[in-house]
């Protein structure tokens, strides 16, 4: 009985809140884009436990896909190559948007693109919403031009940010690709043109080939690689990052439990998103949450910070 | 409600066939509201194999749910070796069942129905095992109804490569089981739809399940005949739950301007109405 009075004084004393880019989060734990939807993922937990949702790639107009098979298991991830198919941005306002504006948590709308023209259209309209953030793909690896072109160039996206930082008031966070020889590159490219923060990591580019039909497992051949077997990859990535650039840092990669969360703080992270994990287990987003409060009360942290300032 | 994964305990977990099982488990929130039709997510204990693996509900006795599984790699592997008494982790249903309400929608001034008086369970293969829940469902639906056989009738046409499953179970709940096997050990030797030709089958509204190609020439022929077809179709899945979009079909589109769109096998089907399916993509 009274370690359980004990467990709930660390908890009224825990400051789980972060801000990102001058919008509070209650905590840091955010859905990664591409794993969530509100009607899906809120049939499974309350989204009003999050510190924020951030959403599937939305574009200008809407996108097919990829042919299928679009998903491939691997040892300790998966490969996928949806192809960032979505209704397009119009769709999202009227009813992904609504619904989202339901719950208690803050919104951040992942934004995707072929040309710059394309992400501008995009942002350019969801600016005038009631939204909280845009986090702008340039990093994913499934189809040609789906933005790892802006993302695996420094010049690239530079411009890419400036243009769309020119153009709306919202706070943007640019999504990384760790497709390159050097990401702290990318993220220094994205701060100098105003950048309000970067998240990394998006998918590693991976291949899985089925040796008894003698050909790839994914109709798109290659897909993105993603849960906990590239975690190591993810951290050492906002290891680097955070030691070259001052914005917050969103920090994604194999999250599966809140230890991990908690690595990717430790790593240098203000805020972490859950993906795959969410994919394993829907409700893993609130799970790691409160997997992350109870490692906070055990090593005795009463706030984000603390955490971020532990790593020897 | 939230949908849910829940622990639920292991009843039986049987070979039916070579490399096929039947696992039964005790899962009550599960059963309320499975439909025909629906499937579960099963989480696996090796927790290198990620995802889960999506199992379609054969039958639902109470709160004991059935499901049929094939063993096609290391995950399904790892589920036959399960043994009775044992937790297995499973979600409660998903999916969209099959409609049975819109073959009872048009009924005269006697409750009588005006058109179907046939319908046809084709299945291939695995294909079968929603298709036994389905014939049972019909079944109870005709017991509350006070239908006779005059009134309507159930046919099996299933097909197999060699050994045929689930045989009991259709005799048991349908009026005619019509069998093919490609290997020619049982029944006509060839696929169900050689099968409907060479028996002069002629059913009003089908319900089928089974490999792509044959659910296409199904759906060909149902159309060319006008005949109400429901299909159940399968993808490989990621989340099984809508979030990843992994599991894509085409579908023709109902908005003008838009040819087709693709929708979530997962969450929008798995069953489908056979002519809104594009079955070239």
């Amino acid at each position: 009985m009274i370690k359980n009075i004990n467990d709930k004084l660390y908890h009224a004393e825990l400051d789980l809140s972060v801000s990102i880019a001058g919008v509070t989060l209650k905590n840091p734990v955010t859905t990664a884009s591409g794993t969530f939807s509100a009607r899906e993922s809120g049939a499974f937990y309350d989204i009003s436990e999050l510190g924020a949702v951030i959403t599937k790639g939305v574009s200008d107009v809407p996108w097919d896909g990829n042919p299928t098979p679009r998903i491939a298991e691997t040892y300790g991830g998966m490969l996928n190559s949806v192809g960032l198919q979505n209704p397009g941005v119009e769709d999202f306002i009227k009813h992904e948007l609504p619904l989202l504006k339901s719950y208690n948590t803050k919104v951040i709308v992942n934004v995707v693109g072929k040309t710059i023209n394309d992400y501008c259209k995009t942002v350019e309209k969801l600016d005038d919403e009631a939204i909280d953030i845009m986090e702008i793909n340039i990093s994913c690896p499934n189809i040609k031009e789906g933005g790892i072109s802006f993302g695996a160039d420094p010049k690239m996206a530079a411009e890419i940010t400036r243009e769309i930082k020119r153009l709306v008031k919202k706070p943007i966070i640019m999504k990384l690709t760790p497709n390159v020889t050097d990401i702290t590159e990318i993220a220094k490219a994205a701060e100098y043109e105003g950048a309000d923060g970067v998240s990394l990591i998006n998918t590693l580019l991976g291949m899985k080939i089925d040796v008894h039909r003698k050909k790839p497992v994914l109709w798109n051949k290659t897909g993105g690689l993603s849960g906990p077997s590239i975690k190591p990859v993810a951290i050492r990535m906002v290891y680097q990052v955070r030691r070259a650039v001052n914005i917050p840092i969103i920090g994604l990669g194999g999250i599966m439990t809140g230890e991990d969360a908690a690595e990717f703080l430790m790593a240098g992270a203000d805020a972490v998103s859950v993906g795959t994990a969410a994919l394993v287990d829907p409700t893993a987003p609130v799970r790691i949450k409160n997997e992350l409060i109870a490692f906070m009360q055990q090593n005795e942290y009463k706030n984000l910070q603390q955490i971020r300032d532990a790593l020897a | 409600m939230f949908k849910k994964i829940i622990e639920a305990e292991i009843i039986e977990n049987k070979k039916i066939a070579e490399g096929i099982y039947r696992m039964a488990v005790k899962a009550p929130e599960t059963a309320a509201d499975a439909r025909a039709g629906q499937f579960v997510n099963i989480y696996l204990r090796n927790k290198i194999m990620l995802l889960p693996r999506p199992i379609s509900i054969s039958r639902v006795y109470d709160d004991v749910i059935t499901l049929i599984y094939k063993i096609a790699g290391k995950g399904t592997g790892e589920l036959s070796a399960y043994l009775p008494g044992e937790p297995v982790r499973i979600s409660t249903s998903l999916g969209n069942g099959f409609q049975l309400e819109d073959v009872f929608k048009e009924t005269d001034s006697n409750h009588n129905l005006n058109k179907v008086k046939i319908i046809a369970l084709v299945g291939g293969g695995m294909g079968v095992a929603p298709l036994v829940g389905l014939a049972q469902k019909i079944m109870n639906e005709k017991e509350k109804r006070s239908f006779k056989d005059d009134d309507l009738q159930v046919i099996a046409i299933v097909g197999f490569q060699d050994e045929p499953i689930l045989m009991k179970e259709f005799e048991t709940c349908c009026n005619h089981v019509y069998i093919a096997t490609e290997s020619g050990s049982t029944g006509l030797k060839g696929n169900v739809l050689q099968l409907i030709e060479r028996k002069g089958l002629k059913p009003d509204y089908c319900f089928a399940c089974g490999p792509r190609p044959m659910l296409k020439a199904l759906a060909n022929r149902c159309e060319n005949a006008n005949i109400p077809l429901q299909v159940s179709l399968e993808e490989r899945m990621g989340c099984g739950y809508g979030a990843c979009v992994g599991c894509v079909c085409r579908i023709k589109a109902k908005e003008e301007g838009v040819k087709s769109i693709r929708k979530k096998v997962c969450t929008d089907g798995p069953v489908f109405f056979g002519n809104e399916v594009v079955w070239d993509d």
